[in-house]
């Protein structure tokens, strides 16, 4: 008769903190051997299809970069908040507005041929976002709204605003009443590598968009790390009391914090439309922003964290359409694998920070 | 000393496994599908799913078979694609409308492989289209309810606002007027090609409106159930779908895809690519009326018999004259019938469908 709980831990385990992962990829293993073995699959390549052979191409690279960029942009936007407990659910509204605005200059200007189109809808795409991510910092900031639910439900309206233009004035007039805008023309959309003449990336479809991101990400970490912004939102969220004894404005806090994932949300939208869909469709929820909190919370909310977690799971979508182009098996298998992985994942890092303590009976206690 | 013998070994290794590679029987054909949905019991992907077993059955081990499922009308299908490519495949058969702008960025990069895809209205040197004309079992399925309906209400539930999915309600509705001329028809667009809840709500907004035959150019079996439930009649649509509800179901409007995706393949394995843009119809066997409800009068299936004959002869075209549209104006004289071009590129409503058409 003994009970567990989880009991917080005075200290992070430095122990747990490398132990964790560890664990957690030895559970998944042990599961995932399991799971492909009662499916009559061999386990070895069951696992070769899934991790290694996406990457053993330079199809497969380039469609890895080309789908962890976006991820890591937005979580790398929403660490930031995160780290102050400001959490922004949103960004994949804030990304579908980002696209919005870029798409609108795509559009507007496609007669128009112009190296300064792409940069222009760059600049219009962070400020599409930082406008969404506005209207959830003025409600928390000024009304004191809950910014989960706000952020949230902007999400929908900005599903919706999509639809509402690429079923009405921004409908390719040649696509047979399909909802879809015109396709943007070759100055509105990121440069394949190719194309600069880089002829190592031949027959991909990596473009410049992933500079994007890797400027992002020592940018991203200067702030947290060496700027007194960054290290104000740090103290707001690890000690809100003292962060208020220091004198640290909240308000400004929660506008900074939602503008910067707003920001970067908004470019990610831009690095969609102007990169793999060249064009803005009715259809248009990869459910990046979400995602991107897995990888946020995946990385710990640590800029090289998230670089990491980002290309597992850009790995993981990859490893699953591998999975049931080689082996045949149905999507279900390989989303429940994708679960059990980002479960033991963030299970185990739980431990870093808690330990698990048995307690006696509860008849003991009683006594 | 042992990095030596740990590379001669592996050079042993290599050889061995080398030439085996070498004395190997002709590889297998390898061709993919990519699915919008799974194929499940019923529906779009069923249907295509039937028809890839077909192929699977007549060609056994000479080819080799890939199938993606849940593939997104997006970016997303143009990666599949190209995986699927990257990974030997020589036939790429993309499943869904919404594929079409991806199917050709990634034919591009890719202009070995030859990709179909279904129902698009683009072609390329190696993308190639194939559709199938539903509007003719449409049109019969039209008949059947024109007799049936008590109401003089049909329904329709209604995916994008597209050629396809137009000429199919004109298609439907004509039929009904063919024999019974009271009819109207009610259109529910639900923007989706997928989408059971939505294809449910729609179906039940409709059966409020007085609609008692219920069609819909949707995905699943939602639209049948619906009916049953109400107690009014609907068709299948895609595949058989008798069993899921007996009583409500009138019949099935069919699409059979096994023997086209046979015909690519054997060109294929005797080296001749195949290149045609196939729109087949009745006459060719790509679709079909199933499963007629007993229930349905005699007078009335051989109604529909004998029409079908006319149509799989030739003598009788759905998109013939005197045609009206929905606002009285003359779309078709008598004597006159839409050519494949105009048929595929209607973008009006027939007389006797209610309300307005999206633009």
């Amino acid at each position: 008769m003994f009970r567990f709980r989880l009991v917080p831990r005075s200290q992070a385990s430095q122990k747990m903190l490398v132990l964790a992962p560890l664990l957690a990829v030895f559970l998944t293993l042990v599961v995932g051997i399991s799971l492909f073995a009662v499916l009559g699959q061999n386990p070895i390549v069951a696992f070769k299809a899934y991790f290694i052979d996406p990457l053993s191409n330079l199809n497969g690279i380039s469609e890895l970069l080309l789908k962890a960029s976006p991820l890591c942009l937005i979580a790398l936007g929403l660490a930031i908040g995160y780290r102050a407990n400001i959490w922004n659910i949103g960004a994949e509204g804030q990304m579908y507005v980002g696209g919005i605005f870029a798409t609108g200059l795509a559009i507007h200007f496609q007669d128009y041929p112009s190296a300064w189109l792409l940069p222009m809808m760059i600049v219009a795409g962070a400020l599409g976002g930082m406008l969404w991510a506005s209207l959830t910092a003025l409600c928390r900031a000024q009304f004191h709204a809950n910014e989960i639910l706000v952020s949230l439900m902007l999400t929908y309206v900005a599903d919706l605003l999509v639809k509402a233009l690429v079923y009405g004035v921004w409908k390719d007039p040649m696509a047979n009443n399909f909802p879809v805008t015109v396709s943007f023309t070759d100055s509105a959309l990121f440069t394949p590598f190719v194309e600069l003449g880089w002829n190592y990336w031949e027959g991909t479809r990596i473009n410049t968009s992933v500079f994007l991101t890797l400027i992002a990400i020592p940018l991203v970490w200067f702030f947290m790390q060496r700027s007194f912004s960054g290290f104000q939102l740090l103290v707001a969220g690890l000690a809100p009391g003292a962060a208020r004894y220091a004198g640290f404005r909240e308000k400004k806090l929660v506008w900074m914090a939602l503008l910067i994932s707003g920001l970067v949300a908004g470019l990610a939208g831009v690095t969609e439309v102007a990169g793999p869909m060249a064009q803005l469709n009715d259809r248009w929820t990869p459910g990046y922003g979400f995602t991107a909190i897995i990888v946020a919370n995946l990385g710990r909310l640590n800029p090289l964290g998230i670089v990491l977690a980002s290309l597992l799971m850009a790995l993981l979508y990859l490893g699953g359409e591998s999975v049931q182009v080689s082996l045949h098996l149905p999507k279900a298998v390989s989303q429940v694998f994708q679960g059990l992985l980002l479960l033991f994942l963030l299970g185990c890092d739980v431990m870093v920070n808690y330990k698990i303590v048995r307690l006696p009976s509860t008849r003991a206690v009683a006594l | 000393m042992k990095v030596k013998s740990l590379k001669l070994m592996l050079l042993s290794v290599f050889l061995l496994f080398g030439f085996n590679i070498g004395a190997r029987a002709a590889e297998p054909l390898k061709m993919a599908w990519i699915y919008f949905g799974t194929p499940g019991d019923a529906g779009w992907t069923f249907a295509h799913d039937t028809g890839v077993k077909m192929v699977q059955k007549e060609f056994g081990s000479k080819i080799e078979t890939s199938i993606v499922e849940n593939v997104p009308e997006s970016a997303d299908s143009e990666r599949v694609m190209r995986e699927l490519a990257s990974k030997g495949n020589q036939i790429i058969f993309a499943t869904s409308f919404g594929y079409m702008e991806h199917t050709l960025k990634a034919a591009k990069s890719f202009p070995k492989v030859k990709f179909y895809h279904n129902t698009g209205f683009k072609s390329a040197p190696n993308v190639h289209i194939y559709n199938s004309r539903m509007y003719e079992p449409a049109y019969l399925a039209g008949i059947i309810a024109g007799h049936m309906s008590k109401s003089n209400v049909l329904g329709y539930v209604a995916s994008f606002p597209i050629p396809e999915v137009v000429r199919n309600i004109n298609a439907y509705t004509m039929g009904a007027r063919s024999v019974n001329p009271k009819i109207t028809t009610k259109v529910v667009w639900i923007s989706s090609w997928y989408d059971p809840s939505k294809e449910r709500q729609a179906a039940e907004t409709l059966i409020g409106q007085g609609a008692d035959c219920l069609m819909q150019n949707t995905d699943s079996s939602a639209t049948l159930q619906a009916a049953a439930d109400k107690g009014v009649y609907a068709f299948g649509w895609n595949s058989d779908m008798s069993t899921i509800a007996p009583k409500a179901h009138l019949a099935s409007v069919t699409q059979v895809w096994g023997p086209y995706y046979v015909k690519v393949t054997k060109a294929a394995l005797e080296g001749k690519a195949f290149t045609d843009n196939v729109w087949g119809g009745m006459k060719e066997g790509m679709n079909g009326l199933e499963s007629i409800n007993d229930k349905i009068p005699d007078s009335v299936k051989k109604e529909v018999e004998a029409k079908k004959a006319q149509i799989v002869s030739g003598k009788f075209k759905v998109f013939s004259g005197p045609l009206k549209a929905q606002d009285g104006s003359i779309k078709i004289a008598a004597g006159a019938t839409f050519t494949d071009k105009d048929i595929d590129s209607i973008k009006f409503y027939v007389e006797g469908v209610d309300g307005q058409l999206p633009k």
